[in-house]
Order: structure tokens, then sequence, then C-alpha cells
């Protein structure tokens, strides 16, 4: 009865692990192809990636990559495909930043209306296409993904010197006026670093443990897994899904809105045409990595994040750091496939182990550890 | 591919032969050690319950899977099938308990799908249907769209698909499931037509009563392996197939002394749903049920009777009349506040309605009860308190697992259902849809389900019973009523009706049908 105890989370770290080694299989084959020596190649990227300015940079990294990949969960979680998260931070973090820039509030309560202003306005971005979905019937991956060139199109529009941009001093860049130091967040030093952690990765693991807590400790996070798994028992069992699509999509506009955050209250204080884009793409793959689990997406985020680092060093070896996408794009192709195996295999123990329980003919409702 | 030639009725070499076939899968032997026999031209009935491994015989037989170990002789020669294309190519054809048609297209262009090289499409494989339909007596338009034609009619065309391909051989898996009785009697004296002509035609059921009318031999499975070969249906009956069936005696679905009350549960006057397209899929339906009744609904499926239990539950709104639960009208509530009020509800498609499959069986027991104890406190999941209730229902339904753990998709769906039963049994439903509870479990399960609904009933539970098994209907029901198209029809007093005549109630063929 040993195997009904295999462990959702323990079939993801195995079904990770092959998809990590396959990844890198396939990486090697691709190096040695290009004339490239596989060992010395990973060796640099370890030694580089361990370096102190590394790991800080991985971690600020990781950490809105970790927020990314929540948002994206919280859709997944319950099969809506919110392909928007990534127009959602960015006019949020935007907006948040114009608000951060135009007054100076007393520390503390400044933070707050910015990550609440980036909170609402991400919410009420994704809440367009759930709206749109239980009104109209529009499938959200086409709503969202048009809500994000809108995205690009009003930031773009904004960001004007006569709107709420202003010409940052000594560069061509134009950003939102810089947030003053009340509402900024200070970071934490590193030993050995030049560079600080963002104050806000904090942020990132509050989010995953409330997550958590959410959807797995609640009626209403259990009443959004019921409709993800099957949204027709679902409305037999009384849940109210069209409710649930607009409260996910709001939820997982909520959680996009604090994507720009540590970086924004970290580093930028101000939203610049040189924000990070792009985020809410990575998130997606990374939500798939870690099966939407929130410590799952951790160590997908910390690997993705280390990935994107440690390649920099591969251009001073004359490698192109492009290699490395081929990595994260084996890992994600083997790692969807893997766990479908896995999924199956833990199917089929488990209706052995029925049918052997059945074939004994013993009576049911013997204990099984939790 | 050729087309049919005669057979000799009294061939000496037997039509099938199986030896020793055994089919493993993982963890269970679906068909252990089974040898059947079937004489040429005959009917030849297979009974066993759900599950037993009737299907997966048929499917060796259709090259649909290998068999483990055994062979399989036709018209005496060994043969080893790998695909149904094999099979087809001895004579051997299949209809499916499913129909496999389009409705779109016409008779003749379904029977010819697939089968082009045969005839063609035109003027010959028309006259090729025309001759087949004659000889075999399966009346049918081949210029009727198949949307247009019965339950009874689609069954014949896929008969004529067949036998257009050149079948010998028939296999029927199911066949009377979908029937009212007078279609069984129609499909019934086809297949003695086919009979007639040399033909075999190898029956499956475990209606014991048709078969003991249509079959020329028996054979009994049971748990996978033949109990009893080649019986003659003039020597044995009902009752002793029954018990070679399951191994005892077979459940009957019936209620003893009427606990009927005075008191109204579920009360609806003029309920009117529309279905697609605007027309009414229930129409002005008004019926009350007391405390500790069963009232059953009969008709033939798709006769308004899913909407009518959608409307009840809430998932879909009526666009006329009212639902009272008691004194309380709920035509306006949703449907957590329904079942939170004390209706209960075992859905037609478990699958569907009723389960998350890739759940733990615990949380499947939450699903419908999730805003309540056990279950819940306040807003958080009482992880303990439902494993503890799971636990109990495990035990005291006799849920066959190893463990709640488990997910709902590897249990049998007997346990399924035997779950699903307790689950909607808990916390004290004033009211209880049960619609098709026993579809597709065992016989143990099945009893056991009849008997927590006579105990309920017992304690004041008000049912509404909707069942396409017309003895269960009959059986477990204080009153009946017959839906047609959305209406109720008719009514029926379940202690003297007989199935045939709620069968043509159903049909709307009966003088008092339509009112």
């Amino acid at each position: 009865m040993n195997r009904l105890k295999t462990s959702p989370l323990a079939l993801t770290v195995i079904a990770a692990a092959v998809a990590l080694a396959f990844s890198i299989i396939v990486t090697s084959m691709v190096l040695s192809i290009s004339g490239f020596n596989p060992p010395s190649t990973f060796q640099a990227m370890i030694e580089f990636g361990t370096e102190p300015d590394s790991v800080v940079n991985t971690l600020n990294r990781a950490s809105t990559y970790y927020l990314a990949a929540i948002a994206v969960a919280i859709g997944f979680r319950m099969n809506l495909f919110n392909i928007g998260v990534d127009g959602q931070y960015r006019l949020a973090a935007m907006l948040a930043a114009a608000v951060g820039g135009a007054w100076a509030l007393p520390a503390g309560l400044h933070q707050v209306v910015i990550i609440g202003t980036a909170m609402l306005v991400g919410a009420m971005w994704a809440g367009i296409a759930g709206i749109l979905k239980v009104t109209r019937g529009v499938s959200e991956v086409i709503s969202t993904i048009m809500l994000n060139f809108i995205a690009t199109g009003i930031i773009a529009y904004l960001l004007q010197s006569d709107k709420l941009g202003t010409q940052v001093a000594g560069s061509d860049n134009i950003g939102t006026k810089p947030i003053a130091p009340s509402g900024q967040v200070a970071g934490i030093p590193y030993p050995g670093a030049g560079l600080e952690i963002f104050g806000l990765i904090i942020l990132a693991v509050v989010v995953g443990v409330v997550f958590h807590i959410v959807i797995n400790r609640t009626r209403f996070g259990y009443d959004l897994r019921a409709t993800g798994l099957s949204s027709s028992a679902a409305v037999a069992s009384g849940v109210d899904a069209r409710r649930m699509v607009v409260v996910a999509m709001v939820l997982s506009g909520a959680a996009a809105g604090l994507i720009g955050m540590p970086q924004l209250l970290g580093s930028s204080h101000s939203y610049g045409l040189d924000f990070p884009g792009g985020l809410g793409f990575i998130g997606i793959g990374i939500a798939l990595l870690g099966r939407n689990n929130p410590i799952g997406i951790a160590f997908a985020a910390l690997l993705w994040s280390f990935l994107d680092q440690s390649s920099q060093i591969l251009e001073f070896n004359e490698i192109p750091k492009e290699i490395v996408a081929i990595t994260q794009a084996a890992v994600l192709l083997s790692v969807v496939v893997v766990y479908e195996i896995v999924r199956r295999l833990g199917l089929r123990w488990q209706q052995q182990a029925v049918a052997a329980e059945l074939a004994e003919g013993s009576p049911a409702g013997k204990e099984v550890a939790a | 591919m050729s087309s049919s030639t005669e057979r000799p009725v009294a061939a000496a070499a037997p039509a099938i032969e199986l030896r020793g076939i055994t089919k493993r899968f993982p963890g269970v032997v679906a068909n252990r050690d089974i040898a059947l026999t079937v004489a040429a031209g005959t009917v030849h009935a297979i009974v066993g319950e759900n599950g037993a491994g009737k299907s997966t015989l048929m499917k060796i037989l259709y090259g649909m899977q290998k068999p483990d170990e055994g062979t399989i002789s036709v018209g005496g020669e060994p043969v080893a099938f790998g695909s149904p294309a094999d099979a087809i190519a001895r004579g051997i054809g299949m209809v499916h308990q499913h129909f496999m048609l389009a409705d779109n297209l016409t008779v003749l262009e379904n029977v010819v799908l697939g089968a082009e090289r045969l005839h063609g499409i035109g003027a010959k494989a028309r006259r090729r249907i025309e001759e087949l339909a004659e000889r075999f007596g399966v009346r049918l338009d081949p210029d009727r769209l198949v949307e247009d034609l019965g339950v009874g009619d689609r069954q014949r065309v896929e008969i004529l698909k067949v036998l257009y391909r050149g079948a010998e051989i028939l296999i029927l898996d199911e066949p009377t499931a979908v029937l009212v009785p007078q279609e069984v009697d129609e499909l019934f004296d086809n297949l003695r037509e086919l009979k007639r002509e040399g033909l075999t035609v190898l029956f499956i059921s475990h209606k014991l009563d048709e078969v003991l009318s249509v079959a020329d031999a028996i054979t009994v499975i049971r748990r996978g392996s033949t109990v009893s070969d080649n019986v003659d249906p003039r020597e044995t009956s009902a009752r002793e197939l029954a018990r070679l069936m399951v191994g005892s005696e077979l459940p009957v679905p019936e209620l003893r002394e009427s606990t009927v009350t005075d008191r109204p549960v579920l009360t609806l006057a003029g309920l009117t749903v529309k279905g697609a397209g605007g027309r009414p899929a229930v129409d002005d339906v008004s019926f009350t049920i007391h405390a500790g009744e069963v009232l059953g609904i009969a008709g033939v499926e798709g006769n308004g009777q899913a909407e009518l239990v959608e409307a009840i539950m809430g998932i879909r709104s009526p666009d006329g009349g009212t639902i009272r639960l008691g004194e309380e009208e709920i035509t306006a509530w949703t449907t957590r506040r329904r079942r939170e009020s004390g209706i209960g509800f075992i859905p037609e498609d478990r699958h569907r309605h009723g389960l998350l499959l890739e759940s733990s069986l615990w949380e499947n027991r939450m699903l419908g009860h999730q805003t309540r104890k056990p279950n819940v406190k306040g807003p958080w999941i009482d992880r303990s308190g439902a494993r503890a209730d799971t636990e109990r229902i495990v035990r005291d339904y006799d849920v066959r697992t190893p463990g709640i753990d488990v997910t709902a998709v590897a249990l049998s769906g007997g346990n399924q259902q035997k779950l699903i039963v307790g689950r909607e049994m808990s916390g004290e439903p004033k009211f209880l849809i049960a619609s098709h509870p026993t579809r597709g479990v065992d016989v143990g399960a099945q009893a056991a389900i009849w008997q927590h609904l006579r105990n309920a009933r017992a304690e004041g539970l008000a049912v509404l019973l909707i069942s396409a098994d017309l003895d269960e209907l009959i059986g477990m029901s204080d009153t009946l009523r017959v839906i047609l198209r959305g209406r109720i029809v008719s009514e029926a007093d379940p202690t003297t009706v007989t199935p045939e005549q709620l069968g043509s109630a159903m049909t709307g063929a009966s003088p008092e049908g339509e009112s």
C-alpha cells in the first residue's frame, strides 16, 4: 500500500529532475556539435553563477519571476489561461510608479499606496477579460492577448513628457517621476556582494504562502480547484462558475500587479522605457515547470533565474548565451511530457492497488496515514 | 470482402469457437480461461453482470483487444485478429451499444460511409441496401436523415451497416439497453429473421427475460470465467440464470409498506424550461413529492428529464412556474442555497457532475457539501472532519477502496456510485434527486443502493427517481409519472402497471397517452 502514498509533491520532484537531466543532455549535445566542451562550459556557468553578485541578481530576478508565475498559476488552477499577466503588470507598475512619484507620503503608507495601486490596476485590467468571458463568452486567451497590446499602447501614450512622463536627467530615457525615498524599500545586504537583495523579496514569499493557504485550506480555494478540475461537477455542487471566473481573473491580475514592485521600489524608483518587460510570458513557463505548486514554482523560478544569470559568462568564453534558451526550452518541453507520464503511472499504480484490495475481498476503510 | 455467400445452417464446424481465452489488465484478470462455442445459424446469448468481462470478450472477438492466451476459431479455422478490419474480413460485425452514426447524413450515406469500395455510393449501393433490407426484413427508407430516426431505427441502421460489410456473424453489445419493450420486440423479430437467413448472432445482455425469449443457447460469465456454457433456454429459468450470474439471488427492486405522508416536500407548479431553439424542454410540469415518497419519472431519454433535474437543482433557470421546498419558494435560489437547505443530488452522469475524478475520495466527499459541517469550519476546510466522515461513508456504504487518499478515478463505477450515494445521504437531506442511481453498477452495489434509498424513505426522505430501468422504476416508486416531450402525459400506479404498459406510455403509443 506504500505506492499509494506516492505524493504529488514527490512525483513533481522526480519529474522535474528527469526533465532537468534531459535538458542538460540536450544542451550538452548542442554544445558538442557547436564545438564547445560541455563540462567546462557548465563549470564556468556554475562558478560565475555562485559568485555573490550573481547570487543577488539571481534572487532578485527570481522574486519577480516567482510573482509572475503565481499570477499565472492562480488562473491555471481554474483552467483559465491568463496570458495577459504581461500587460497587467506593466500597466500596474507604470500607474503605481506615477502615483508613487506624484505625492510624498509618510514612509509605510507610501509603499502601501503604491503596492495597493498596482494590485488594483492589475486586478481591473484582468477583470475586463473575466467579465468579457462570462458575459460575452470571449475566450480569455484571446482577450488577454489583445489587452496586452492595448496596455502597451496606453503606456506609450501616458509616458509622454506632457502626460505622466518626464525626461530622465542625463539620458534619452523617459520615465515617471521618481518615487521619493519615503516610498522606496531598502535592500538586504548579502555578504561579499556589491549589490543588495530586493527588500520586497519578502513580498514574494508572503504571496507564495498566502497562495498555498488559500488554495489548499479554504472553502474558496476548494471551489476554485473544483471548478478547474471539472466545471460541470463544480456547478452541480453549487459553485457559481461565472462568478468564479471573474474572481479568479481579478486575483490573478492583482498578483500580476505585484510583479513589478520589487524592481520599482527596490531599484528603479520610476517606470521608464527600460523597465523589464516580458516577465508575464516567462511566468507562464515557470508556472508550468513548477506545476502550479507554490514550492515547485519557487524552485522553477530560481532555476530559470540562475540560468539567465550564469549564461552571462558564456559570452566571455565566446559561446553564444542563447544556448541557455535551448536549455530552458528543453526543460519546459520535457517537463510537460514527463509530468503526463508520471501522472499516468501514478493512476495505474492506484488502480492496481484498488484492484488488489478488491481481489482480497477485504473490507474497506483501512487507515491510510495522511 | 466479397459479397456474402449462403452458408449451410447445419455446418459441421461451429461459427465461433473460443478456447482458453485469458486477458489480463493491470491488476485484474478480465477474462480467465474462457471457453465458448457458438453454433452457426443460432442466436447465442452471453449473460453476466456489469464488469463480468462480457465486453472484453467481445472486443477480443472483434479484434479490438488481443488475448494474452487462448485460441479463436471462426468456421473451424484458427484466426488471429490484429484489428477490427481483420474481423470484418472474416465476416464478423459488431453493433456497439452507443451508436456511431452521422446525424446529418441519410441512412444510405451512413451505411456506405467507410465501405465505399464495396459497391460505390450510387445506384449500385442503393440496390444492395434494398436487397439486404428485403432479405433480412430490416425496413428502412434509405433517404431519410438519421437525425429524424428513433432509437430503434438507428439501431437497425447500425445492423444494416454491419450486414452491408458482409458480416455473417453479428455481435450485439447490450442492444436492448436503450430500447423500450416494444422496440425490443421489433429487434428480436429482426434477429430471428437474420437467423432464418443463416446468420449467427452473438447477443450480450444482462436482462434475463429477454435472453430467454430470443436465444437458442446461453453462456453465463461471472468474474471473467464461464460458469455455464451452452445452456438450453428451454431447460432453465431467469432465477437459475441469475444465480449462475451473480452466485446468489438476484436483488429485486421493491418497496415494502408505504411510508408516504401528507407533508409536501417538493412542489413544482407549471415548471417550464426552454431548451435549445426555444422549444420547451420541460413544459408546464406540476407535481408534489411528499415526505417518505418516491416519485418515479418514466420516459425515453431526452424527453426533458435532464432539464427538469437541472431546473430543480438551480443549474438552469426556469422560464416559468415555481419550485417550492417545504413551505418556501426556492425558484430563484442558487444551487448552493438549495443544497444547503437539504436537497441531495445523485447525478445521471457521475463523471461529469458527481465527481472530481483526479481528486482524493475525501475531497470528493466535500463536493456539493463544501459549505457545511463536517467539511468546513467557517471559511476553512476541516481536513480531519472531512476525512473522518469519509471513513464513515466508506465503512457504512461499503466503498471498496484501500483508503480515502486514492483518487476517485481509481475506483470502479459501482464504488464511485456508492461514495456519491453515501455523500448525498449525509447531512440529513429532505429531498433527493436520484437520476439513474444504479446505472452501470454491479448487482451487489445495486442492491445496496436500493436498500439505502428504502431506509432513507422510511425516515421521511422525499425522492425524485429517474431511471431507464423500468423494473427499478416500477419497483422503487410510490407514484409514477410519464414524461414525453417535456410534458407529464400520464400517471401510473406502480403496484399494477407492467413494463409494457409503461413503455407504451413513454413512446406516446397508449390511448390515454397524450392528455
